[in-house]
């Protein structure tokens, strides 16, 4: 998947200026920036929720915009941030939900379907709440739950905004296991919106910084992640050192207060 | 969940709503048959599914077979359409008062049919069309100011009320300005009745459910999508504004045609989604089980207008306007409540 001098917006607004970039096919790709930088609205443009201004994105090799919607809703899934259930609805039938794109106006319900159900409720540990109301659930569980609807959709090319908001550290590493596991079990393509660099760093295979609509740096978080560059984008002096857990770049922050003499 | 297959066409059901719904089934013959039976002139069970099938006493087969008969399927079919539509027009709206009687396509389908009715003095095929026409013309203005790009379900609910509105003055105007005989049959059509509807009301009710269960059996997938947020149901390759089209389009043709042959009963719409939602706890529009509600709401509150204040006979929109409109009130509290909540 990749974007092409891509210009997207809201009316006259351009948020997000002239990107042509690739996101790398079977490695999980992670967008940072500081708020407001236009990254959600990149992931809304990749999703075609957002018609481009100008240029194009294209999946494998053709444009979305001249693709029908239903074609792609099988080739690339989307987790929206905040997302709204309907009243009363069971886990079992929300995820059975995402299997729409896949369904025709007489092909309605097979075994395929059940077997897709089965294994996305399966991977993200929710089998045993398929009879719960979603509304009962716990943010973490309901999480899970909206990823699960993403993964019966079956799907290369997975899109998240801030799938880990509004859930505490537990769920969201447990979040972004998951997100792990699909990639390396299926090789599929994951692209996510995150909040949090140290995360971000962690689990991307590419990093995408971006600052005012405009990509600053994007590649392998080890060597693209400097002090200088968060120093840029975020405003924020800081130190790097290696995740004493997985040896990628963890970004440390120099406020004015708790500074110990050496580092100023 | 259980699967329900027709031929190559298959569906994915509720258990609850199965069941549900095949208890409906059963409640509405029998107050089919009770609303036959009933009344000045009682009937036992047998002799009256003797007239059903023609076989009675000329008396029996004439009250029964050819008053009471037709009247009934009348209720049962206007129910259906005026319980379906509620159920599509909440669904679009995500809203309990999205339905056509309160937003205002029911009283612009009423203002299509005495525009036919007073002024052009057309038929009954001319009447439902002036209906559906003015039902039509309703939904594209309110459409039209509601949406700005898109349709926000909230702002099409406010919009509806207020032109609603509108078009009640201009019906009072329509008829303060009849002819004095014209002028009180169109009121008494104004309260929604169904006192000496017969077989061509029926079929022509009929002919439009048919054309609507089509049209619904296009629309249930995408209804039940279009529940989610726009963006979700877009990232499921589904045209939102295109889906809300089509089942305002489905949503108005059914309301519309109950109208032509009943009247604008109030409420019917907005309450047999909402009874459907308690009964069967599932979500979705619920099409089937929202239309057998409305038969049976209608069925009874007509045989309720028609026998419990005898020797008079109430227009069932009276006694369906009462409990209606209590039942407005407490959801009006209930909906501002959970607003404040």
């Amino acid at each position: 998947m990749k974007t092409q001098n891509l210009s997207l917006g809201y009316g006259e607004r351009t948020v997000v200026g002239d990107l042509s970039l690739e996101l790398p096919t079977g490695r999980i790709t992670m967008i940072v920036g500081p708020n407001a930088c236009g990254k959600s609205t990149f992931l809304r443009g990749l999703a075609r929720l957002l018609p481009p201004l100008a240029g194009a994105v294209l999946l494998d090799g053709r444009a979305l915009a001249e693709t029908p919607s239903r074609e792609i809703a099988r080739k690339l899934g989307i987790l929206p941030q905040g997302p709204i259930a309907p009243d009363g609805i069971t886990v079992g039938d929300l995820v059975g939900r995402g299997r729409h794109p896949h369904q025709g106006l007489f092909r309605r319900w097979n075994a395929e379907d059940d077997a897709a159900v089965t294994q996305a409720l399966e991977a993200t540990g929710t089998l045993e709440l398929t009879g719960r109301a979603v509304d009962e659930l716990s943010g973490g569980q309901r999480q899970r739950v909206w990823i699960a609807m993403a993964l019966a959709q079956r799907t290369k090319v997975l899109l998240l905004d801030e799938p880990t908001t509004y859930l505490d550290v537990s769920h969201q590493v447990e979040v972004l296991d998951l997100l792990t596991d699909l990639n390396q079990r299926d090789g599929t393509t994951i692209v996510a919106v995150l909040h949090d660099l140290n995360l971000a760093c962690r689990y991307a295979d590419h990093l995408i910084v971006m600052k005012n609509g405009a990509v600053v740096v994007a590649g392998e978080p080890g060597s693209v992640v400097t002090a200088s560059l968060v120093e840029e984008v975020f405003g924020m002096p800081c130190r790097i050192v290696p995740d004493p857990v997985s040896r990628t770049p963890m970004i440390v922050p120099i406020g004015r207060h708790h500074v110990f003499e050496e580092n100023q | 969940m259980t699967l329900l297959k027709a031929g190559p066409y298959s569906v994915r059901v509720n258990h609850r709503s199965l069941i549900v719904g095949v208890v409906l089934l059963v409640l509405l013959v029998a107050a089919l048959l009770v609303t036959l039976s009933a009344g000045t002139n009682a009937f036992p069970m047998d002799r009256v599914v003797a007239a059903v099938f023609g076989s009675g006493t000329p008396a029996e087969n004439l009250i029964i077979g050819e008053l009471r008969l037709p009247r009934a399927v009348v209720a049962a079919l206007v129910g259906i359409a005026f319980g379906v539509s509620g159920g599509i027009f909440q669904s679009i709206t995500r809203n309990p008062l999205g339905s056509p009687d309160v937003v205002g396509f029911g009283i612009g389908a009423s203002t299509g049919a005495l525009v036919v009715l007073l002024i052009l003095k057309g038929s009954l095929a001319a009447t439902s069309i002036g209906a559906v026409v003015g039902g039509a013309v309703t939904a594209a203005i309110v459409f039209a100011l509601s949406s700005r790009g898109g349709v926000a379900p909230l702002r099409l609910v406010l919009v509806g009320i207020g032109l609603g509105a509108a078009l009640n003055s201009l019906n009072s105007l329509l008829i303060v300005r009849a002819q004095v005989y014209d002028a009180q049959s169109a009121s008494a059509w104004l309260v929604g009745n169904l006192v000496g509807r017969d077989w061509d009301e029926a079929r022509l009710v009929g002919g439009i459910l048919v054309a609507g269960f089509v049209l619904c059996l296009v629309l249930h997938r995408p209804l039940s999508l279009s529940e989610f947020s726009d963006e979700r149901s877009a990232s499921f390759g589904l045209s939102t504004d295109r889906t809300r089209l089509l089942a305002v389009g489905t949503g108005v043709l059914l309301a519309s045609g109950a109208v032509a042959v009943a009247g604008p009963i109030q409420f019917i719409a907005l309450t047999a989604p909402q009874v459907t939602k308690r009964l069967t706890g599932a979500p979705g529009p619920n099409l089937v089980v929202s239309g057998l509600t409305g038969a049976l709401l209608l069925v009874l509150a007509d045989l309720a207008a028609r026998e419990a204040f005898q020797p008079r006979q109430l227009p069932v929109g009276v006694l369906t306007g009462l409990v209606g409109g209590a039942y407005l009130a407490w959801l009006l509290g209930r909906e501002w409540r959970k607003g404040r909540a």
